[in-house]
């Protein structure tokens, strides 16, 4: 189902000023006086501008295609993205090769402006245009013994030169719990400002989930599928004294090597300020709720 | 270097191995015997290498040490003029603070590789490590004013980076140790310690060093093989200074 969340990142100009305030976000306003809460959100929006994109498609991390943050952008031509199939499998009703085309022919795009925080410390505002997961996943069918959702990455020696290195394990693999990969919040993205998502940035189609750290957004997506454990992830086999499962942004949690704390925004050239950051990385109203209960400096 | 010293070097070689083509192909016909035919080649390999050292010696000699800091900056105003303009892409901040550490790392490379060049390869670069080495320590300077004033700002978290971060606090070790080699790197220094004591002090140099690699390859995502060669490279030319000198067979 598409069109269920409404963004609160737009300019104030363009959106009515009720567009901000989402279901949630009232209902938790008519709680803890509504008039404040709208206020900070508001107040929030306006300093949110989307990266240029040449910001967006020019400072990677797609270790793929190397580890420089401009060799996605200068190798990623070679990755062959058409055709593209993404198999579906594990506890789903519907197993099998789905092509990318007949995906695209079932799916609502609809444009999504989120905040995008990298666990490096820096952040990006991305207008993507994509689907909702959950509408993918509604597709295959997703069995009541599945619980969560694993990813992985396209993994091409002959397309991808950054493979030749053990920077890790190839190929690249992401998962969720179910009832993130089902939140509404959490789509597959297949462009960016309105055209095709470029191949640097995970095309054709890559996950993204706002609130967590850009690594969970798993580029050039291959396989998905429905399991009943979790899934092993590609950061956390490299180290996981330094990235968790649920590596949701927390300013609160450091990464053992620097403070997660602060932010610096990309495109502010040489004399950018930091900013903090936000926890869930913004999106607390949405998403907090699903982790009620669990020790966040545990499950980082 | 140009062809007709090349075959000076060559011509003043011992009588027996004008040559190491005609050596390679004379050799089987006349059936040398092996001993002979490798010192044939070795001898031959020595004059040639010898040739080239010398000649180089004898250029460097010509070359005064002074450009070398004027040269030794631009890179540092060119990436700063860089990262002004918008020539560094989306984030120069980390550019800025990556490329300047980068370049203080590959001159500390150039700094430990003269001694051992002098002595494995006869090549004497001496008068120029001042100078390259007085251009460590202002890339590193560079590098953590970058770190201090662009990238963490906040003047509270800067302390707690260094005491916390571990590869900060190697990062810092390598900049402490600089410092007193720069401050002892003029001549008045170098009377006023005596040559015993200066030399002894400058060997701070090789702590520094893996410090700086160690940082390198600290702070980086997974397993990348750029900060790995750095800090082999770095082990290496630090082990040279362990080989014994072999007495020779003349003067023991």
């Amino acid at each position: 189902m598409a069109y269920r969340w409404k963004n609160d990142l737009k300019e104030c100009d363009v959106t009515p000023e009720a567009a901000y305030i989402s279901r949630r976000q009232l209902m938790a306003g008519a709680v803890a006086g509504m008039g404040l809460a709208g206020l900070g959100q508001r107040a929030q929006a306006e300093a949110l501008e989307p990266n240029s994109w040449e910001d967006i498609t020019s400072y990677n991390n797609y270790y793929e295609f190397g580890t420089g943050k401009d060799d996605p952008a200068y190798y990623a031509h070679t990755l062959k993205t058409m055709p593209w199939t993404v198999k579906i499998d594990g506890l789903v009703d519907k197993p099998g090769d789905y092509a990318f085309e007949d995906i695209m022919a079932r799916m609502t795009v609809e444009e999504r402006l989120y905040r995008f925080r990298c666990v490096e410390a820096w952040s990006m505002v991305v207008p993507w245009n994509g689907f909702e997961l959950s509408d993918l996943l509604q597709l295959a069918g997703v069995q009541p013994g599945a619980k969560y959702i694993a990813m992985e990455t396209a993994n091409r020696p002959d397309e991808m030169p950054g493979v030749k290195y053990r920077t890790l394990d190839w190929p690249y693999v992401e998962g969720l719990r179910m009832d993130e990969a089902m939140h509404p919040l959490t789509i597959m993205a297949t462009g960016i400002y309105g055209k095709d998502i470029p191949n640097q940035n995970g095309a054709p189609l890559r996950l993204v989930v706002p609130w967590k750290y850009g690594f969970k957004s798993i580029k050039s997506v291959v396989r998905i599928t429905a399991v009943d454990s979790e899934p092993p992830t590609s950061w956390n086999k490299a180290n996981a004294r330094e990235y968790g499962f649920y590596s949701n942004v927390n300013p609160e949690v450091s990464h053992p090597r620097w403070s997660q704390a602060t932010e610096r925004k990309i495109g502010g050239g040489l004399f950018a300020a930091r900013m903090p950051t936000l926890k869930f990385n913004g999106y607390g109203d949405e998403v907090a709720g699903m982790y009620a209960g669990m020790d966040l400096r545990k499950n980082f | 270097m140009p062809a007709s010293s090349f075959m000076n070097a060559v011509s003043v070689g011992p009588c027996c191995a004008p040559n190491p083509e005609i050596v390679v192909s004379i050799a089987p016909t006349v059936a040398c015997p092996a001993r002979q035919f490798k010192a044939a080649i070795a001898a031959a390999g020595k004059t040639l290498r010898m040739g080239i050292t010398e000649t180089i010696n004898t250029a460097m000699r010509r070359i005064p040490a002074w450009p070398l800091y004027i040269l030794g900056v631009l890179p540092a105003i060119w990436l700063v003029w860089l990262g002004a303009t918008g020539g560094l892409g989306a984030e120069p901040i980390k550019a800025l603070e990556q490329g300047l550490g980068k370049k203080a790392l590959q001159l500390l490379v150039l700094v430990l590789a003269i001694t051992p060049l002098r002595r494995f390869a006869g090549l004497n670069l001496l008068k120029f490590r001042r100078a390259i080495g007085l251009l460590v320590f202002i890339y590193v300077t560079l590098h953590l004013l970058v770190w201090l004033v662009l990238d963490v700002q906040a003047p509270g978290r800067i302390w707690a980076d260094i005491l916390k971060r571990p590869y900060i606090t190697v990062g810092m070790t390598a900049f402490l140790l600089l410092i007193p080699l720069a401050i002892t790197s003029n001549n008045r220094s170098l009377r006023k310690l005596g040559p015993v004591r200066w030399r002894k002090l400058h060997k701070l140099v090789f702590p520094a060093a893996i410090s700086g690699g160690v940082h390198y390859l600290m702070l980086v995502k997974g397993w990348q093989i750029k900060p790995v060669i750095y800090l082999a490279v770095i082990l290496l030319l630090v082990a040279t200074r362990f080989i014994k000198r072999r007495r020779s067979v003349a003067n023991g």
